[in-house]
């Protein structure tokens, strides 16, 4: 606040007049900002995910039994429990906000979960509660998945080349392993969430949730085989907060 | 109306045993060592059970052309002594042509099934499990791993629930989705099942052998050429039998050890 000590010329003084252009424009500033947030002002937690010590070495997967996939891929398909980048990135972890976060609706698109070169693309696949997913299966040979859920009816459905794609959703939380019954090597997750503020580390170990309102929340980080960690990070209104998770690797 | 009938029996008996003469759809071509000894089997049952055949159903051509019911109420021939004595007849007949084709065969058969293996063949471990083979190696240091079944997890490729953490000679232990072989090297496999019941086949080397499970099945071979050939499953397994195979690749001896020192690199 400024003040001013001399006395103005119309009769008002000069404080009062100061004072009350800031006090219009703030009133002003607000009524905007009442209208409807900017994005500027939700805000995002940041991380990168990395880890310590020796992780697996992944293997590569031996399509013999199987030509028609086998001949999809020049190159071997390496197994893909744990995939690491540079200076000890660690990718393709869930990460989400499990306490903090008002709920919310699932969303009504579907996620996409492709058989693909007797693979299964994304090989983790994070969804809503509620949330629909399509099973397409793209391969000329027949599949039939058989996601192991231990919270959630488990069930297992063929698929011949050709099918539709198989709809399911899931009603509760759970982290659910998903196998073939056809191809033992075919192995990947369906990480069924409560909320919708989730993000899939990438092979950089970055991972970014927006659209956070300002408040404290507590941020889970899973992995497939290296465990669950979890955060309190604070989100300042309009600012952007980071969590970075450290896991430990073993070679077994 | 009879004789039609035994021309047709004569014509089918001729039109059947000349197929199987001819060789037009026969076994493939045998690339083991008792192989040999399979096919001679095969080929002396076939001859025998072929000529006891081709007779038989000529004289029931001959029989029936000669004494179809003609509606004249002339007698048909019977068999010296009646019903019983031909029974007999028949019975022995047959009967000593199997119980001979079985003892003659029982050598070939021994030669696989009740033989011991080589005690210098190499072993190599099978799990046939829904709905595929895996086959292991026991690796630099001659030795199997102890198999654990609560840490199999095909996912990640511990198809077998080896330990290697703890357990170091499951370390250096190869799994391979192929069966990988020297040519002309004596071969000791030992089947085990993870699931149901399956089979191990390969047409070539003449020999099948169903996998138990709770059982540890030994099986042993020497492979004669160097080819690629297909290890199908032949015990119904589950929605994925019609699609459980392997493959089994004969090499030169130089190229299987260059195999097994580029698989050890990848363990």
């Amino acid at each position: 606040m400024i003040y001013l000590t001399h006395t103005p010329k119309n009769g008002v003084p000069m404080q009062t007049k100061l004072v009350s252009s800031l006090a219009l424009l703030a009133v002003a500033t607000s009524a905007i900002g009442a209208l409807g947030r900017p994005a500027a002002t939700a805000g995002t937690i940041s991380g990168h995910v990395t880890y310590t010590g020796t992780p697996p070495k992944m293997r590569p997967i031996d399509m013999a039994k199987e030509p028609s996939c086998a001949k999809q891929h020049s190159t071997p398909v390496m197994t893909e429990s744990v995939v690491t980048g540079p200076a000890n990135a660690l990718g393709n972890v869930v990460v989400y906000i499990s306490a903090g976060a008002q709920s919310s609706a699932p969303p009504k698109e579907a996620v996409r979960y492709d058989q693909k070169g007797c693979e299964y693309i994304p090989h983790v696949a994070v969804l809503q509660v509620g949330q629909p997913m399509g099973i397409y299966n793209d391969d000329q040979t027949s599949h039939n998945i058989h996601p192991l859920a231990k919270v959630n009816p488990e069930w297992n459905k063929s698929q011949p080349p050709g099918s539709p794609p198989i709809k399911a959703t899931y009603d509760k939380p759970e982290f659910i392993a998903v196998k073939c019954n056809v191809h033992p090597w075919m192995h990947g997750t369906f990480a069924v969430l409560t909320t919708d503020h989730h993000a899939l580390s990438a092979q950089d170990g970055t991972f970014s949730l927006e659209g956070l309102p300002p408040g404290k929340y507590t941020v889970t980080a899973w992995h497939e085989r290296f465990g669950t960690q979890t955060q309190e990070v604070t989100v300042g209104g309009g600012k952007a907060a980071t969590a970075d998770f450290v896991f430990k690797a073993l070679p077994y | 109306m009879g004789k039609l009938f035994a021309v047709i029996v004569a014509v089918i008996t001729v039109i059947s045993a000349t197929i199987f003469m001819t060789r037009i759809w026969w076994l493939p071509t045998d690339i083991s060592v008792l192989g040999v000894g399979i096919d001679r089997q095969m080929s002396e049952t076939m001859i025998s059970a072929g000529v006891l055949f081709v007779v038989s159903q000529l004289v029931l051509a001959l029989f029936v052309w000669q004494y179809g019911d003609r509606g004249d109420g002339r007698p048909i021939k019977i068999f010296p002594g009646g019903a019983a004595p031909m029974v007999l007849f028949a019975t022995i007949l047959v009967g000593a042509e199997i119980v001979v084709l079985s003892l003659v065969g029982t050598k070939v058969w021994a030669g696989i099934f009740l033989s011991a293996p080589d005690p210098k063949a190499l072993r190599i471990d099978v799990q046939a499990e829904q709905f595929a083979f895996y086959f292991r190696y026991p690796g630099r240091d001659g030795k199997f791993g102890t198999l654990h079944p609560d840490l199999i997890d095909d996912g990640n490729n511990n198809f077998f629930g080896l330990d290697p953490a703890n357990d170091t000679t499951a370390r250096d232990d190869i799994v391979s989705a192929s069966l990988a072989i020297p040519v002309n090297q004596p071969i000791l496999l030992t089947l085990h099942a993870k699931d149901v019941g399956h089979a191990f086949y390969v047409p070539e080397l003449r020999i099948q052998q169903d996998f138990v499970p709770g059982l540890v099945i030994p099986l042993h071979f020497t492979a004669t050429k160097v080819v690629k050939k297909e290890i199908v499953c032949t015990q119904l397994c589950g929605l994925g039998h019609y699609n459980m195979r392997a493959y089994m690749e004969v090499m030169p001896e130089n190229q299987f050890v260059q195999w097994m020192e580029d698989q050890a690199a990848q363990q």
